[in-house]
């Protein structure tokens, strides 16, 4: 069949299988040579057991080493518990995030912190915040009628 | 069919309207205040916009369309008057039963309503409905096929209804996805007959249908571009075997990608969602061979027509003269800027920069507000007076609409597609946020309400112009179907590009390899909760 297709066209096709394979031989570089990963299947825990199940019926930050911190976020329609996080600047945060009703949303501007909380599921990101400044974390799903209100900060505090 | 287009530009109307109120939002200001209650809720009306606009204008047109397709492809009329008779009312009464719980702000779960947030039955129900009515609509296609197949065995089917057929099976598989989570989580557990649904489960669900959804608002699209448009420019249709493969490679390539929309969701592994990554970007692969065989069929009539030179032939196209070609031409010149975008969303980890930040409209909105919306607006310039037997009332405005929509349509999304980037969320009151600055986004955020209000007015004209043509118009219109002919004829075309069905093989097996061991896992293994109402 190749005989049949123009020879422009040919050369497009070849050219367009070219790119789309070293655009995903980029992408799969940026995953396993810079460890840049989105989120994958950390756990699982029923909404009516997050009060009473570790880590998550104590919400907020902990230090577990030097410079490293686990900050355990419980959202519900329309706060996440805690509202705030403060961390010197150069810590590493794990956050671990789960949700008391639907699914909300984690985002935190000029970061690539991004996940979904869904209501059964144990969503967790780390990052290392290396600038001192405030870092808003915002609900970017859809959960009523107070989505735009639902939102805390990380404060990351000179050294 | 006729009622089915008319209702669909109803739809375009009412969900256009929020539009702009949600565009003008993104400039802090908030015309709501001035709806009655409840119509004055952010929420019900991006409810409203998504589900008259996604899930209605879209489906009403298509199935029209389709129609249109097969009956005149194959010279012959539908098979079962009953079986259309069924899809009409199923289409019609499923729309107007999941919108009246909207309209009363007891269904505020926006297009994709997942779970547990928990509407009214009827919104589900009626949901449902319009797919089965989709279902309906390709059966009887299917049948009428047959019915032209016994007596035309050892023809190849014309394109016109190939397209339109393999458009009805890519679509069959892909529903099936929502299909299910109605059928057996969302419908009984807001009829109060089962306690709990399974979240991620019904969301993966809904993405199985929501990605390849999007190809069965693109394909009809592609089947102007291909069977119509090559006639509409005096010209000829490239290469017919390879907008058959075209046609062909959706049905497995659409339905196995749609975790791609759930990159940043727990429950998930990153093996599957590498995968669906890497199958995101095979369905690349044939839009670009579109790419290049629906511009060089063009470029035959432009040349045909005087146009000279490496790339002076674009000028000798009706951009000027012929609302029909127009609004076409720019659909497509949107759609390859889109195509760039959905590229950076399909990227794994890039995604994380995208995700549910306004940038993702931005993306949909040049795609199916742009491409698709301004093809079948363009489509509509010939297919409304040939429906109606009345010319197109006043062309010269239709191609002032037309170019009205494509500047408001690119300045709208250029100002979403920044302030994604600046970290804007979507789906959000964002006057009313107390984490909005918009100070640094005041640019944007003028591109964004200042292009919207261009489509209002593009939408009023192109209302208008409907109205007139189908109302007042001169009649007779003197309109034929456009059907292009091939550019150099073939006698044979290969079997495994007129037969459907080892294309459907490949893609269950696909679809078992890419979806079924994480639905399994999550239907089996991960929490069932109850339902919200948080608005």
């Amino acid at each position: 069949m190749a005989s049949d297709i123009d020879r422009y066209e040919l050369i497009w096709i070849y050219l367009c299988v070219a790119v789309l394979l070293g655009l995903f031989g980029i992408l799969l570089y940026s995953a396993f040579g810079l460890g840049i990963h989105v989120e994958t299947d950390v756990g699982q825990i029923h909404p009516t057991q997050v009060a009473t199940t570790a880590p998550f019926d104590q919400p907020g930050l902990r230090q577990v080493g030097p410079d490293r911190y686990e900050a355990v976020i419980v959202a519900r329609a329309w706060v996440f518990d805690p509202a705030e996080i403060r961390v010197p600047a150069g810590s590493t945060v794990t956050f671990k995030l789960t949700s008391l009703d639907v699914i909300h949303g984690f985002k935190v501007p000029r970061t690539g912190i991004n996940r979904m909380i869904i209501p059964g599921q144990i969503a967790e990101v780390t990052h290392r915040f290396d600038e001192p400044g405030t870092y808003p974390y915002i609900c970017h799903e859809y959960c009523g009628s107070g989505h735009h209100i639902m939102n805390g900060g990380i404060v990351v505090e000179p050294r | 069919m006729r009622w089915l287009i008319y209702l669909s530009f109803l739809m375009l109307a009412v969900g256009g309207i929020y539009g702009v109120l949600q565009g003008l939002d993104k400039m802090g200001v908030d015309l709501y205040r001035y709806l009655p209650d409840p119509l004055y809720r952010y929420y019900l009306g991006l409810t409203v916009h998504g589900v008259t606009l996604g899930w209605l204008f879209t489906t009403y047109f298509i199935i029209a369309f389709l129609n249109l397709a097969v009956i005149h492809g194959l010279r012959r009329p539908l098979r079962s008057p009953a079986l259309a008779t069924a899809t009409f009312i199923l289409a019609v009464a499923g729309g107007f039963t999941a919108l009246v719980p909207t309209f009363t702000n007891e269904s505020s779960v926006l297009w994709t309503f997942y779970a547990p947030l928990q509407a009214h039955p009827a919104f589900y129900v009626g949901l449902t409905f319009v797919v089965v009515a989709t279902w309906t609509a390709g059966i009887n296609a299917y049948l009428t096929w047959r019915g032209w197949k016994r007596e035309h065995s050892g023809e190849r089917t014309p394109l016109m209804s190939f397209g339109a057929l393999t458009t009805w099976a890519m679509w069959a598989i892909s529903s099936l996805g929502v299909a299910a989570s109605m059928l057996f989580q969302l419908i009984p557990w807001s009829a109060g007959l089962i306690e709990r649904v399974n979240p991620l489960l019904t969301r993966s669900l809904f993405w199985f249908t929501g990605h390849p959804v999007v190809y069965f608002w693109l394909l009809p699209a592609y089947i102007s571009w291909y069977t119509m448009l090559p006639a509409q420019v005096g010209g000829r249709l490239f290469s017919e075997s390879l907008a058959r493969l075209v046609f062909l490679s959706f049905i497995p390539l659409s339905v196995p990608t749609g975790f791609h929309h759930m990159f940043p969701d727990p429950g998930v592994s990153q093996s599957v969602k590498l995968l669906h990554a890497i199958l995101t970007f095979a369905v690349v692969f044939p839009s670009l061979v579109t790419a290049f065989t629906v511009v060089a069929s063009v470029e035959v009539g432009a040349r045909r027509n005087g146009g000279r030179g490496l790339f002076g032939w674009l000028l000798a196209l009706p951009w000027l003269t012929n609302p029909a070609v127009a609004g076409q031409l720019l659909g497509m010149v949107l759609f390859a800027t889109g195509g760039i975008t959905g590229i950076i969303n399909a990227s794994y980890g890039m995604n994380l920069v995208v995700h549910n930040t306004l940038w993702i409209p931005g993306h949909l909105h040049t795609q199916v507000a742009g491409a698709v919306a301004l093809t079948w607006m363009a489509t509509s310039f010939w297919l409304v007076p040939l429906l109606s037997g009345r010319a197109l009332w006043r062309p010269k405005l239709a191609i002032w609409q037309v170019w009205l929509w494509f500047f408001g349509m690119a300045i709208m999304a250029r100002g979403m597609h920044w302030m994604g980037i600046a970290g804007v969320p979507r789906r959000v009151h964002l006057t009313y946020a107390p984490y909005a600055v918009f100070e640094e986004w005041r640019m944007a955020g003028w591109l964004v309400g200042g292009g919207s209000l261009l489509m209002l007015i593009s939408g009023a004209l192109f209302l208008l112009i409907m109205v007139m043509t189908a109302r007042f118009s001169k009649a007779p219109a003197e309109v034929e179907v456009p059907e292009a002919k091939p550019l150099h004829p073939v006698d044979r075309m290969p079997l495994v590009l007129d037969r459907v069905t080892p294309w459907v093989v490949v893609t269950l097996v696909l679809v078992a390899i890419a979806w079924v061991p994480s639905l399994y896992q999550i239907a089996t293994a991960h929490p069932y909760v109850n339902g919200w109402r948080l608005w």
